[in-house]
């Protein structure tokens, strides 16, 4: 019999162990009567030689092993009856502590799908990341993408990895009624088996595929075959036109496929189908991701060193590119960007709120444990021993614990989707974003964990002493004991609410004031788009500037457009182009050239950004080809390069090797500086003022090199301005610009004004939780206060009559209460304070613009919680001053 | 009257698998067998008998199944399962082993040292 049957049988076994003793006495004394007893005796002394049966009993039932779990159901049993007899206390504690876990729950299902979780193929922890690394770093770092041939050499090479490579492709898909931009890749062939992904329908790329002059094949993903092809069985076999390239359909591939946490890939071509001469260099080349597996058996460390030998071979050959360059390879994990700290931030606050909920829990079950003391008492004074007590004790609170879980993880559940949809932008891996088994772990750890945490306190009360005294007060004396204890709950809880209420109020001031400075482009009524020519334009170098020349003239004719611009980076949007300058001509070492963010414009750029124009002109349409090749500066650049002096006519030299004027080997770019215009803060009003470089130029789109118009194209945009809401003149703007072939379309869509606010949007996510949680925190701690004072007071009710009927007036005695609170708050402050200032450089140092010490803040936040307090505890006060003497006395 | 020695630990189980192992048998017989075949030397409580008929039977060792006395009234009757076979004949085994060392040693002792 297993011990579920066991515990299952229960019953039945108590009345066979009952029978059992019962057989055992009768027996005995019948002998006894027969050997001549007198019968009561003879039963008395059965009795005895069993030595008690109630005893006895009680030894059977250790020795069957399921003792614990008798015990345990015993006393879960006895405490949900507690909590069912106490609904107010019950109704309380749970919805504290279904808060409390519910909103950790939620912070650690976010952190666990974005950060924890690994990546989505099989096997991912055999994945490896390759990059080529170079001796000398440059201001970009020494770790660069791979050129092909490079990762063409290294694959044939390695015996330990199955290497892949991919990237970046996509374009525009003609359909029938109008043209889309969809992102996608050039993948290898051994990509997607690499990656372990089997496609729903039609085939992979085979290595004929993946070759110069195969046949065009492209494999599409789920949603655009549902979109493009209605999901037909027949759509693999038919053509797909990208970027004017008609392409054979010979894969479809699972919905919800990812590459680099990219989940809105449509179209997937064969790498090495990619023409372009870049593509054969290993220098000025365009960079490819490489990712690989390890073979069966092998290990990383293997994986290194082997490519520690490839690197120096490949050097040896060819010296020019790849002298100083090996090969490395580390795990490949998530890229998540910098939205790591900021969850753990909001963990780590939401873990202060469930903390401060367990506090008070745990005040609620110590004013229970003082008022049951007596029924401690009496359970000890009849044999129970007191580790047992102790036990059901923290039964008790485990079992609140896990209810509060329990309602906690059914509120986790409701809130995840809402709150992943209300985070700004997009969270990176939002599909990971789920309730598993991991996060229903970490729920019911943490829940019984707070169960134990606010549970201890009570159970080591369990008295073992003074059993009488105790059963005889019937629990209304305090002992100094408990009086600390409270204290010390309350004072954290206030120590925790302090740290909460100032780190929302150090945020609030930090949005404020970014929010208030001045982004140095009038953002209002402006739009913003990339946008792409068509490939048969781009094949010609003279035909691209007329082209664009061409898209601005459209855009301007629509009607509620003011001005319209070409510009490679906008400001506050991904993406900088950094180039270094020099005030001589003799150009010093790359690593002491001042940089600057270099932007490529048409003339109209500063109109439609609302730049102002400090000195001299801005760039206008006589800046071309053939004339003299110019920039404009703006104030930060100017002081940096020419101080005090009037910038205006002086010249700057550009390295030929970055120089966008020309190509190839010419020697520094002499460039005019024809004016200077105001600072504008490209990195966003947060990080601006702390960005490495913020010196900028800008330059005619005009007087870029034939040869490098393609690569300038391919990243251009629009900013248009417009008379009304810019939104509104989407749909006129995307017709105006079709162009003659009617695939040149707009993507990537944003208002100036919603660049602005996506720099804050890190900011603005933490100041709303943070002020969530630290009213939370606040309200829960307030309700700490006035609940002990209230209990406190509750029981000084008799000091209180007698402190009364010797004269004490109600100014006395609220002053009385007050004292005690006062004493509480403000250590609680005090050790607050300390936290906060911590916690300030935490967010100091992961939150952009954020400056830790603000005294004003400080004390504003403060003051705001010391009222709070204050106030709930002036409740319970002045219940004790309206206490009746007479009646107090008489309660004794 | 003589002083009884208390059991040995662990001895106890031994000695209710050995005369379980007689045949099927309820506890107060079993209190009654042991009194009997100790011949009044060894001390076994009663109270601590029941608990061992408990923690044997948890163990597999012993079954229960109630039945009819003579006298027609029901009782737990125990009877040995092949596990607790088993478990006696390599218990008694061990026993047998350790007195005879333990006896040598004794013996070895009056002899004296060499």
């Amino acid at each position: 019999m297993n011990w579920w049957k066991r515990l299952w049988r229960r019953k039945q076994m108590e009345e066979q162990l009952d029978k059992e003793m019962r057989f055992h006495i009768e027996q005995h004394t019948s002998e006894l009567i027969a050997r001549g007893h007198d019968p009561e005796e003879a039963r008395r002394a059965a009795r005895l030689a069993l030595g008690g049966p109630e005893q006895v009993k009680e030894d059977c039932r250790d020795a069957r092993g399921t003792r614990w779990l008798e015990d345990l159901l015993q006393d879960v049993r006895y405490a949900l009856r507690m909590l069912r007899k106490n609904p107010g206390f019950a109704a309380v504690a749970l919805l504290t502590l279904a808060l409390g876990s519910g909103a950790t729950t939620v912070m650690f299902t976010v952190v666990n799908g974005v950060l924890l979780k690994p990546l989505p193929y099989p096997e991912p922890e055999k994945l490896v990341l390759l990059q080529e690394k170079t001796e000398k770093a440059t201001r970009l770092g020494n770790l660069w993408a791979f050129a092909y041939p490079n990762y063409l050499d290294v694959k044939r090479e390695s015996h330990s990895l199955d290497m892949a490579a991919w990237r970046f492709g996509g374009g525009a898909v003609r359909e029938p009624e109008k043209a889309e931009y969809v992102y996608g890749r050039q993948i290898s062939s051994d990509l997607l088996s690499l990656l372990g992904i089997t496609l729903v329908r039609g085939r992979a790329f085979s290595p004929e595929d993946d070759r110069l002059a195969a046949a065009p094949v492209a494999i599409i993903s789920s949603n655009l075959w549902q979109r493009l092809f209605g999901g037909s069985a027949d759509a693999v076999g038919k053509p797909l036109v990208l970027d004017g390239k008609s392409y054979t359909v010979i894969g479809i591939l699972p919905a919800g496929f990812q590459l680099e946490g990219e989940t809105d890939l449509d179209v997937f071509t064969p790498l090495g189908q990619d023409s372009s001469p870049s593509m054969k260099r290993r220098d000025r080349h365009p960079g490819i991701s490489v990712v690989a597996r390890l073979r069966p058996g092998a290990t990383l460390a293997q994986a290194q060193t082997e490519l520690a030998v490839i690197g120096p071979h490949l050097a040896e050959q060819y010296p020019d590119s790849n002298a100083g360059r090996s090969f490395i390879a580390d795990p490949l994990r998530p890229d998540v960007g910098d939205v790591g700290s900021t969850l753990w931030l909001l963990l780590g606050a939401v873990s202060l709120v469930l903390l401060i909920a367990c506090a008070n829990v745990a005040n609620l079950l110590l004013a229970r444990a003082v008022s049951r003391e007596r029924e401690f008492a009496m359970r000890a004074a009849l044999g129970a021993k007191r580790s047992r007590l102790v036990r059901q004790c923290l039964t008790e609170s485990a079992v609140l614990g896990l209810s509060g879980g329990a309602l906690g993880i059914l509120l986790a559940a409701a809130g995840i989707r809402p709150f992943v949809a209300f985070w700004p932008g997009s969270l990176p891996r939002a599909e990971e974003i789920q309730l598993d088994w991991r996060v229903l772990g970490f729920a019911l750890g943490v829940s019984l964990l707070s169960g134990f945490l606010f549970g201890l306190a009570p159970a080591l009360r369990v008295p073992v002493r003074d059993l009488e005294r105790r059963i005889r007060s019937g629990g209304r004396t305090v002992a100094g004991h408990s009086r600390r204890l409270h204290g010390t709950f309350v004072i954290s809880e206030i120590a925790l609410a302090v740290v909460l209420l100032v780190s929302a109020g150090i945020l609030g001031r930090t949005l404020l004031r970014l929010s208030s400075l001045d982004p140095g482009v009038n953002i209002r009524n402006v739009l913003t788009a990339r946008m792409e020519l068509p490939p048969a334009t781009l094949a010609n170098p003279k035909q691209i500037l007329p082209a664009w020349q061409d898209v601005l003239d459209h855009a301007r004719r629509v009607p509620g457009v003011e001005s319209v611009a070409t510009v490679d980076t906008v400001p506050m949007r991904e993406g900088n182009n950094q180039i270094g300058y020099s005030t001589t001509q003799a150009i010093p070492q790359p690593d002491q050239l001042p940089l600057a963010l270099a932007t490529s414009v048409s003339p109209e750029y500063l109109k439609v950004m609302g730049i102002p124009l400090l000195r001299g002109r801005f760039i206008d349409d006589h800046d071309r080809k053939g004339s003299e090749i110019v920039m404009v500066i703006d104030d930060v650049m100017a002081r940096l390069a020419f101080g005090n002096e009037d910038p205006v006519g002086k010249r700057l030299w550009i390295p030929d090797n970055s120089s966008p004027f020309s190509e190839g080997p010419t020697g520094p770019e002499a460039v005019r500086v024809v004016g200077v215009v105001g600072h504008v803060r490209h990195w966003g009003p947060a990080s601006d003022d702390a960005a490495k470089v913020r010196a900028q130029f800008y330059y005619p789109f005009a007087q870029v090199t034939d040869s490098l118009l393609h690569r300038w194209s391919d990243l251009m945009s629009i900013a248009v301005r417009t008379t009304s809401s810019p939104l509104n003149l989407v749909e006129p703007l995307e017709k105006g610009v079709r162009g003659a072939t009617g695939d040149q379309v707009l993507t990537e869509l944003r208002t100036m004004e919603q660049l602005a606010i996506g720099t804050l949007a890190q900011q603005r996510m933490l100041l709303l939780l943070f002020g969530v949680f630290a009213g939370l925190a606040l309200l829960l701690a307030c309700i700490g206060v006035y609940g002990v004072l209230a209990y406190l007071t509750n029981q000084r009710v008799p000091e209180i009559g007698v402190r009364m009927a010797l004269g004490a007036t109600a100014r006395d005695v609220i002053q009385l209460v007050l004292r005690q609170s006062i004493g509480m708050i403000f250590i609680g402050v005090g050790v607050g304070i300390a936290g906060a200032l911590v916690a300030g450089r935490l967010l100091e140092r992961f939150v952009g613009g954020v400056r830790s010490v603000e005294p004003m803040t400080f004390a504003m936040m403060v003051s705001v919680l010391v009222i709070a307090a204050l106030f709930a505890s002036f409740v319970p006060a002045r219940r004790a001053c309206r206490v009746d003497p007479v009646k107090a006395l008489r309660q004794d | 009257m003589q002083a009884k020695s208390d059991l040995p630990q662990g001895t106890l189980d031994l000695l209710i698998l050995k005369i379980v192992a007689l045949g099927p048998v309820h506890g107060y017989a079993i209190a009654q067998r042991l009194q009997q075949v100790s011949r009044d030397v060894v001390q076994v409580p009663q109270g601590s008998l029941y608990p061992a008929l408990h923690r044997l039977e948890y163990r597999g060792l012993l079954a229960a199944d109630w039945k009819e006395t003579e006298t027609g009234r029901e009782a737990k009757f125990y009877h040995l399962t092949r596990k607790g076979r088993a478990q006696l004949e390599t218990e008694a085994a061990d026993w047998q082993r350790l007195t005879e060392a333990v006896g040598l040693i004794l013996r070895l002792a009056e002899g004296g040292a060499r």
